[in-house]
């Protein structure tokens, strides 16, 4: 009976591995490597890389430039409807992507809540590379917010109080003990943030539309040339692949490397003759 | 000055307070500069209050070295590692350090930016028993050397005498008695003060019997005392002032209580003995020429002039 139930679970999980493994190697079996690459060099894919790549980069330094403090602020400080804001922060998760594109639209759109001010004063975003960083952001900061929050959240709070009775300013108190302390916390989550944001489809098209080398990145590339030329959506498919293999080991094994740095010198220090 | 008191009697509160990491109302001015005034709504922040507090786990920062603690309220601790013999360890990490390390860390780092006040937060409980009682020589050591004002929060009655010259008792908020250490010995304030003082109290009815006061126990035995008191009141004797013999001996003393023997504990030199309901210190010589045993029985001796006795209603 027991035996029975263990021999369903092993192969339940490899079902489950099997459904999630085998698509993923068959984006590579179709064509021959060679041709991948091949396909990577034209000119949409390398167009599609740029805009990728220029407009992540921009969305992803804003995010953390804006996110960070704020999530410091948020997880140090319990307030009054604090869930309600937490609530908020994560609704954007939960949202369609279409609908967030939709909303951005709204926004920040020629018709839009905000779009009609910053168009009389000739500023006009939607369908621009400015929409697509828009859009990469809002699907961004969500998730960049709720990790980082809860990073800071773990930071011992005494060790700030002590820093405060050194004589540091808010800013010292931030940049020399809670940063450093919540850092490895917001490299994950600003890693997993990155990986996202490169991915978004939805609101960018939604939003910012399908241009290319002006708006159309490497997730809208892959939904154009599907019936124009399957190599090329291949390729780009793949690259995500290898992308985002490389990121979940380094997420992976950065934290069992400093785990083992930390059990390296517990060990030390106990004793004596390398303690010092 | 040490501040005294069981858990949750609002020690750490006072310090935090004290720090500014905690909101208070009150006054509080040192050196004539005023850090708290309610009245004037002044609350100085934490950072501008010139303070140096050592905290119950040292709490140094983890990612940064030694040196790099003590100088991170300000830089130039070069002669702070020096005079606490840690310049070997200036760049080791604080995981790498004993406790006796670590807190001499925190209290380099909370002496570098030369606070006016100097705050400690059981500075001893983050310790094993066997390297507690070399640190606390130690430490009381380096307050001296820090020539400040000085406040040591503990629960413990002999680090606060050890470590402080006045000490101040604090029970749910409240400050019970305030005096050297000798003081509170002499003459609690209450029984509470005097059991927190390592004293042995026992309880029972008072009455008048001709010059002294008998104290009636529950088990029946009296008591004597040279202290007037009435009804419900309390008997304090220190363990140093009981002497403890195999039968009941013709001596001066007023007191003769025979009882089990509970517990022989050895306390360095000397061993406590847990005897009924008292607690005797003696020396390991009389502990092995009267060849005590746990569970066989002993008769412990206190003068009537050696026993205070105090009111039960001040123990609340």
């Amino acid at each position: 009976m027991k035996h029975a139930f263990t021999a369903t679970a092993v192969a339940a999980a490899t079902l489950a591995l099997a459904f999630l493994v085998v698509p993923v190697v068959a984006l590579f079996l179709r064509v021959p490597p060679g041709d991948l690459i091949h396909a990577l060099g034209t000119s949409a894919a390398q167009d599609a890389l740029v805009v990728s790549l220029k407009t992540s980069a921009i969305a992803h330094v804003a995010v953390l430039l804006v996110g960070t403090p704020a999530a410091y602020a948020i997880g140090r400080r319990r307030f009054r409807g604090r869930a309600l804001l937490l609530s908020l922060i994560e609704l954007p998760l939960v949202l369609p992507p279409a609908v967030a594109g939709i909303a951005l639209l709204v926004t920040f759109g020629r018709l839009g809540l905000l779009g009609g001010t910053m168009s009389a004063l000739g500023i006009d975003i939607a369908f621009t590379q400015v929409a697509v960083i828009l859009a990469v952001a809002f699907v961004e900061t969500p998730l960049y917010l709720r990790a980082a929050i809860a990073s800071f959240e773990g930071v011992d709070g005494t060790l700030l109080d002590a820093a405060r009775t050194l004589r540091a300013r808010p800013f010292r108190v931030f940049a020399r003990v809670a940063l450093p302390l919540a850092a490895g916390g917001l490299g994950a989550a600003s890693a997993l943030a990155l990986a996202r944001g490169l991915g978004e489809f939805g609101a960018t098209l939604l939003f910012a539309g399908s241009l290319q080398g002006v708006t159309q990145t490497l997730p809208l590339a892959v939904y154009a040339q599907f019936e124009v030329n399957l190599d090329i959506a291949l390729a780009i498919g793949a690259l995500f692949v290898v992308f985002g293999a490389a990121l979940l080991l380094a997420l992976k094994l950065i934290p069992g490397w400093t785990r083992s740095i930390s059990l390296w010198t517990f060990r030390s220090a106990s004793s004596p003759s390398t303690s010092s | 000055m040490a501040l005294v008191g069981p858990s949750g009697a609002g020690k750490t509160t006072v310090l935090r307070a004290l720090a500014g990491l905690r909101r208070a109302r009150g006054r509080i001015s040192v050196d004539g500069h005023a850090w708290l005034d309610s009245a004037r709504g002044l609350d100085l922040p934490a950072e501008e209050r010139s303070v140096g507090l050592v905290f119950e786990e040292y709490d140094l920062v983890p990612h940064l070295s030694v040196r790099k603690n003590v100088e991170f309220g300000r830089k130039g601790g070069a002669s702070l590692l020096e005079r606490f013999g840690l310049a070997p360890l200036a760049d080791a990490k604080p995981r790498e350090l004993s406790g006796g390390e670590r807190q001499r860390v925190a209290l380099a780092r909370a002496l570098a930016p030369d606070p006016a006040v100097l705050l400690l937060d059981e500075p001893l409980s983050a310790l094993d028993a066997h390297t507690r009682g070399e640190v606390r020589t130690e430490l009381q050591q380096l307050l001296r050397e820090a020539d400040r004002p000085t406040l040591v929060v503990t629960h413990d009655f002999e680090d606060a005498a050890t470590l402080a010259t006045q000490v101040g008792v604090l029970v749910q908020g409240r400050l019970r008695q305030l005096g050297t250490p000798a003081e509170l010995v002499a003459s609690p304030a209450d029984p509470f003060v005097a059991s927190l003082t390592g004293a042995n109290v026992l309880r029972g009815r008072a009455r008048r019997a001709h010059e002294l006061t008998e104290l009636e126990l529950p088990t029946g035995e009296l008591i004597r005392s040279t202290d007037p008191a009435e009804g419900e009141a309390v008997a304090i004797v220190y363990p140093w002032e009981v002497t403890l013999s195999r039968t009941p001996p013709d001596d001066s003393a007023q007191n003769h209580i025979t009882g089990v023997v509970a517990s022989l504990v050895p306390v360095g030199n000397r061993v406590r003995a847990r005897v009924g309901p008292l607690t005797a210190e003696i020396t390991n010589d009389s502990s092995e020429r009267l060849g005590l045993q746990v569970g066989g029985t002993a008769v412990a001796s206190f003068k009537a002039t050696a026993t205070r006795l105090l009111p039960e209603s001040l123990s609340r």
